[in-house]
């Protein structure tokens, strides 16, 4: 029933490790039938199953049919007219055109990390996410917002116009298409930037 | 919202009727019955339906006759089963004509550009026939300008032109037809693909007669381009019969309202983005306002839709309106249940409603808790791929049936589904008519049970005994199929992709479905066998579309040898050389005229 001789080894061998749809030992009468018995088409794939198999990724022809670990496209499915198709692609670009990432340095960290501001809701969201990400380094806490004092750390960021400014004064939408990069400064050279008089 | 002609009744004309009693003319019948015929056309004229003038052609020659002069509107299902010379041969004095071309399977990108449904031998035939016509309504045809031009110049009478799914026409032809179709009440273009070249657009809404136009419908929300405002607002100035207004994402809420204070006679608007131009100034409260107030004085609106770029705090004008809806279009809205609660509330007597399923489950609730009247429904998914987030589900579809008792029409598009959940629906909604439900994840089975989705179809169409359409999907095993064929007599419209196990399936449909008209497959395991297990069938359908299953050439072969009057179609995608005995696409239909002259060379027919 499954045409095209050539694919024969390559299914069995693939059917010991492919991820199969409906109950356990269903498989004997599962979607073999459709298999094209033209082999032209295929979708390669790398199976992504965790480091330990990282090195060895395994090159996997698929039935179209079968639900493999990361999609190929299926031509026309799901059945929308490509008119209303097309329209929600634009409107999910409008949405999220591209990723505002900017360099993130922290004192102290030999490395710099990179975000995507356009990720975060707000400042608090933003604070704790940088939070996570240099925890790992121990160094101490990082200040809330406009409150320089008493903290370890302060976040800055440099503005359109070289200027170095406290993250947390101005409006969410206006900081982030201004922030041209950030620094989490110590706490002593964080003093001079606080905003109060 | 798209208000086709009805896709119910498919009887075609030159179907087994005409071959019967081919020639209609020959020679002139005696005196007395010269005079019963006169008698009978009187009577005939007054037959509307097209089954009962099929019947009635059938009757005797005279009948023929007399019913072929009465015919004043010609509907072609397939634009190939007839040649243009015979039609307008046979029926002489026909003033609207619908027209359908492509299989709805074009929609998604399965055929070829340049397959054909040509509207050109159409016009030319009909520019010859019929000088007085008035109405031609086109359905996934391919349009050229110059059709449209020789359209415009060859009907001095043309009053209603309806373009669905169309493409290859631009802004010029539509130019032509505005300038040269004086007496035009309807310019209808949905959901057509315009060749506009950037640089060559032409400024058709300007070219509609300078004096006071007969338009009642103006509906152009899938134009791309933007169209000339000030042109826009004074033909709406000047045309006091325009009920329908739809216009593109071109135009701003602050166009849209300066054109609905010039139209408060609108019943049907259509009010393309729905949000700010961009270069306006946000005026605050002010905008909203006078929108509310622009929508208050409206108050013959029934149908909405646009909202192509809605922005959520203008969606709160349109309450005062809500009441009076029966239809909504919400399906290009990216809005939440939050943002929809509100607005849906109103809306006690809502028939019709699309919507994107950003709504989620919730936005259905609060539909199904609101709109007792609703007889259609279509959720779409914003994110259309096979693994895209879970926002409507089972549970939406349960909450719909036990608040929308009088659901006829259902279009759901879902990630995961449970039999249990379409059970319900099936008893439920007794009305159910047309019942498509699209899990999106391919073979995917109840997604609690993990069990095929087999019971829950077999539901619908035992329950639903009034059934015509029907779409499935998810895993489903041949017993499906069976329950289809036992259970679905009045289904007409079959639609099926990457389903059943074996040819089985398709026989217990071909066998059991006898009312059986359109019937698509994709991507399922059906082959010759079953492919010729529904020759005494063929003739009563309009067609059958299968691509990516298990056929043969020499099994479509056999069909086209056995069904000489059965047009048998084999296409290729264009990139791939001759596969040999394998068959990608088949599109077989009836036809009068024989095989088509005007085939690409990626079709082969039979």
């Amino acid at each position: 029933m499954e045409g095209g001789g050539s694919d024969g080894s390559d299914l069995d061998n693939l059917k010991a490790t492919e991820l199969k749809l409906g109950l356990p030992g269903t498989g004997e009468q599962e979607k073999l039938p459709s298999i094209l018995p033209r082999s032209s088409k295929r979708a390669i794939l790398e199976a992504n199953e965790g480091p330990s198999k990282r090195n060895s990724s395994e090159i996997k022809s698929v039935e179209r049919d079968q639900k493999p670990a990361a999609k190929a496209q299926i031509v026309g499915w799901p059945p929308i007219q490509s008119y209303r198709k097309n329209s929600y692609q634009a409107m999910k670009m409008e949405a999220e055109p591209t990723g505002m990432y900017v360099k993130v340095s922290m004192d102290g960290v030999p490395y710099l990390r990179k975000i995507d501001l356009k990720v975060y809701k707000g400042y608090e969201e933003l604070r704790e996410a940088l939070e996570d990400m240099f925890k790992c380094f121990s160094l101490g806490e990082i200040s809330r917002m406009n409150e320089s004092n008493g903290y370890e750390y302060a976040i800055t960021y440099e503005d359109k116009d070289g200027d170095w400014m406290l993250v947390g004064d101005v409006p969410w939408e206006m900081f982030i298409s201004s922030c041209k990069r950030m620094r989490i400064m110590k706490g002593d050279e964080a003093r001079g930037l606080g905003s109060t008089p | 919202m798209r208000e086709e002609r009805s896709d119910m009744s498919e009887d075609e004309d030159g179907g087994g009727g005409s071959a019967k009693s081919r020639g209609g003319g020959g020679a002139p019948p005696p005196f007395s019955d010269q005079v019963l015929e006169n008698v009978l056309e009187n009577v005939l004229q007054f037959l509307s339906s097209r089954g009962d003038r099929n019947a009635a052609s059938l009757v005797c020659r005279s009948w023929y006759r007399a019913e072929a002069q009465t015919r004043r509107e010609l509907f072609i299902g397939n634009c190939y089963a007839v040649s243009p010379r015979r039609a307008t041969e046979r029926f002489r004095r026909v003033r609207a004509v619908v027209l359908k071309g492509k299989p709805r399977f074009a929609d998604f990108g399965l055929i070829p550009n340049n397959w054909g449904a040509h509207f050109h031998p159409w016009v030319c035939a009909m520019a010859a026939a019929y000088p007085w016509l008035e109405k031609i309504c086109l359905k996934r045809m391919s349009v050229a300008d110059g059709d449209l031009s020789l359209l415009a110049y060859s009907f001095p009478n043309f009053k209603e032109l309806s373009l669905i799914c169309c493409e290859g026409f631009s802004t010029a032809g539509l130019a032509v037809i505005a300038e040269k179709c004086r007496h035009l009440r309807v310019l209808d273009l949905i959901e057509d693909y315009l060749e506009d070249d950037e640089d060559e657009m032409s400024d058709w809404m300007s070219r509609f007669p300078e004096t006071t136009t007969s338009l009642e419908s103006l509906v152009f929300d899938c134009v791309g381009s933007a169209v000339n405002f000030e042109a826009l607002e004074a033909l709406v100035t000047r045309s006091p019969a325009l009920r329908r207004l739809r216009v593109n994402h071109h135009v701003s809420v602050e166009q849209l309202r300066r054109l609905m204070a010039l139209a408060p006679q609108l019943t049907h608007l259509g009010t393309g983005s729905f949000g700010s131009a961009a270069a306006a100034i946000p005026q605050g409260g002010n905008n909203v306002v006078d929108l509310v107030n622009t929508f208050a004085a409206s108050k013959s609106l029934v149908c909405l839709s646009g909202f192509r770029d809605v922005a959520p705090q203008y969606l709160p004008a349109i309450y005062p309106v809500c009441a009076n809806l029966t239809s909504l279009n919400f399906s290009f809205a990216d809005i939440s249940a939050e943002e929809l609660n509100p607005v849906i509330r109103h809306c006690h007597n809502l028939q019709n409603f699309w919507v994107l399923d950003t709504v989620r489950d919730e936005g259905l609730q609060a539909v199904a808790a609101t709109c007792k009247d609703l007889r259609e429904l279509r959720v779409f998914p914003v994110d259309p791929t096979e693994d895209s987030e879970v926002s409507v589900s089972d549970v939406g579809l349960v909450a719909i049936s036990e608040g929308c008792r009088k659901l006829r029409s259902i279009l759901y598009f879902c990630q995961q589904m449970t039999n249990a959940a379409v059970v319900t629906m099936s008893k439920n909604c007794q009305d159910l008519v047309v019942f498509r439900l699209c899990i999106m994840g391919r073979h995917r089975p109840d997604h609690v049970t993990e069990e095929p989705m087999d019971e829950g179809f077999g539901a619908i169409v035992m329950n639903c005994k009034k059934l015509r359409r029907l779409s499935v999907s998810g895993l489903l095993t041949d017993k499906a199929f069976a329950y289809i064929g036992k259970y679905g007599k009045l289904v007409r419209t079959l639609s099926v992709a990457f389903a059943g196990n074996s040819d089985l399936a398709l026989r217990y449909v071909l066998e059991g479905c006898t009312k059986l008209q359109k019937l698509e497959i994709r991507d399922s395991p059906f082959g010759d066998s079953a492919l010729l297990a529904g020759l005494h069938h063929y003739y009563n359908m309009r067609f059958l579309w299968m691509s990516s299953c298990k056929l043969s050439v020499r099994g479509c072969n056999e069909v086209a040898q056995r069904l000489p009057h059965l047009v048998v179609e084999v296409i290729r995608d264009r990139d791939e050389d001759d596969d040999g005995e394998f068959v990608e696409k088949l599109y077989m239909y009836r036809s009068l005229a024989g095989p088509r002259t005007d085939a690409p060379p990626f079709v082969k027919i039979l």
